[in-house]
């Protein structure tokens, strides 16, 4: 091993991180925000916007993101309409298309996830609040989203590193994010596997961090599935 | 000692003519009842007598067919959609009737993700909008009374049954109700939780608070209602004073209902 390569490789790649962290953040956000919306119109009871939800959910959940990312960037400025829109200077931006088809694409998934969340919202809760008088919105936002994020939360942590490494993708519409900077490594010194060894440390470290933050925020939210603190340590027990 | 009959007293709770189908099933057919301040009314029956639905129908749980639901001197304004189903006709007016309501249920239904205190501060503030001093002060009295003082700061799955049941009625008494409606309150429990349950019930009674209770529990409806309904096939079969009723009732239903 070239161990000077390596590092002047893991310099220029951690140069790279604030690009990838930046799209995973960005499209992590909207999205999560576009998936509640098309949980709610799913469940909403009207068939129009729930039927919506489900060709939503069926399209980007059924076509490559890399097919999306294409489309949306190549495929949007083919259109006069397009070009001569006020969307134009965001939608010829290669990081903008990248965080629309990111965004878009965890939205499906994410749809998914939060709907089983807010299912699993046990109806006796719900009652119990309505039958206090609270409006349907207090209720949401006081009773059913707490507990439907908390049961959400696991399957949500795996859709955001998912999201992590699908930023890689935005490398082949000319971002330089890691992959997209460890690519024009390779191109210059044909050194393949140190490159990739090193993008995939610096892919696993994101993760790792991502998945400790998931999880102390699951603990965080959890009090009331673990078992009571007691007041004063138990005597007698200790060797 | 049983609470009194208060004919004299101001109505708290009256319903009329109450219908209600579930698809094929009419599960009540014209429950007319009274409740003056004071009474606790026993609603006995025997399962699928329509008892439950008729308690979730008073504070809409359940969107009656047809009929009238009064609290205190507010009705329930209905209305008929054009597919000729009933509804509300004004949500806000059954969110404030509902707030005057304390509900029990079955099974607790407290909140999961909130200590015991916060279930109880959580309507007082944010439905009755009070400052969350008053209302700490207050559930902290409550929570005394029925004697979980102690678990304030638990949350509900680290209760027993019977701590949660109180946990539960000390929730609807925050709300300061006109009317307590309990829903068969010590079913889901083991035997020997039921008796805290029913302690803390008869001490409501002898406060002189309206209770509704749909019950099993028939040494509760002899000794502690002011008032017995037997409900049998979604229609009122058997009413009465309980001293009165239990022994020389006209229904032979009921007696049998009572025999076990």
């Amino acid at each position: 091993m070239d161990w000077s390569f390596m590092l002047s490789t893991f310099v220029s790649l951690v140069g790279a991180m604030p690009l990838t962290l930046q799209l995973a953040a960005t499209s992590i956000f909207f999205g999560v925000l576009l998936a509640l919306a098309l949980a709610l119109l799913r469940l909403s009871g009207v068939p129009a916007l729930a039927w919506f939800a489900r060709g939503y959910v069926f399209v980007f959940r059924g076509t490559p993101l890399l097919v999306q990312i294409f489309l949306i960037y190549y495929g949007l400025s083919q259109s006069p309409a397009v070009r001569h829109s006020l969307l134009w200077p965001i939608l010829r931006e290669p990081y903008w298309c990248a965080v629309i088809a990111l965004t878009l694409n965890t939205a499906a998934y994410a749809s998914e996830i939060i709907r089983g969340g807010l299912l699993s919202v046990p109806n006796g809760q719900v009652e119990a609040a309505r039958a206090c008088g609270m409006t349907r919105l207090m209720i949401f936002r006081r009773i059913v989203l707490p507990l439907a994020i908390r049961q959400a939360l696991p399957g949500y942590g795996n859709e955001m590193i998912s999201m992590v490494k699908a930023t890689s993708l935005a490398s082949i519409i000319t971002l330089m994010e890691v992959t997209g900077v460890a690519a024009k490594i390779i191109s210059e010194t044909y050194r393949a596997i140190e490159v990739f060894i090193v993008a995939g440390l610096i892919y696993l470290t994101i993760n790792f961090l991502l998945t400790r933050f998931v999880h102390v925020v699951e603990h965080l939210l959890s009090p009331h599935l673990r078992a009571p603190r007691l007041a004063a340590p138990v005597q007698g027990e200790a060797k | 000692m049983n609470a009194p009959l208060n004919p004299t007293m101001p109505l708290a709770l009256r319903v009329s003519d109450l219908h209600k189908r579930f698809g094929a099933a009419e599960v009540l057919k014209g429950i007319s009842l009274t409740a003056h301040e004071g009474e606790v009314v026993s609603i006995l029956g025997s399962s699928g007598s329509g008892k439950s639905t008729l308690l979730r129908c008073i504070n809409l749980l359940e969107v009656p067919d047809s009929g009238e639901v009064t609290v205190g001197a507010e009705t329930i304004r209905m209305q008929r959609t054009r597919d000729g189903n009933s509804r509300p006709a004004d949500q806000a007016q059954v969110e404030r009737v509902r707030s005057r309501l304390g509900m029990v249920f079955q099974s607790f239904n407290l909140w999961s993700h909130k200590t015991i205190l916060e279930n109880v501060i959580e309507a007082p503030i944010h439905v009755h909008k009070r400052t969350r001093n008053e209302c700490i002060e207050e559930a902290e009295a409550l929570l005394a009374k029925v004697g979980i003082a102690e678990k304030r700061n638990h949350y509900p799955s680290h209760l027993s049954g019977g701590q949660q049941q109180r946990a539960a009625i000390a929730r609807a008494l925050a709300m300061r109700p006109q009317v307590m409606l309990f829903d068969e309150p010590t079913s889901a429990l083991d035997p020997e939780l039921v008796g805290e349950v029913l302690r803390v019930m008869r001490g409501l009674a002898e406060e002189g608070r309206t209770m509704l209770v749909v019950t099993h529990e028939m040494g509760f409806a002899r000794d502690v209602s002011s008032r017995v309904i037997f409900l049998h096939k979604g229609l009122i079969e058997e009413e009465g004073a309980p001293e009165h009723v239990f022994t020389n009732s006209g229904s032979e239903r009921f007696k049998q209902f009572i025999k076990g």
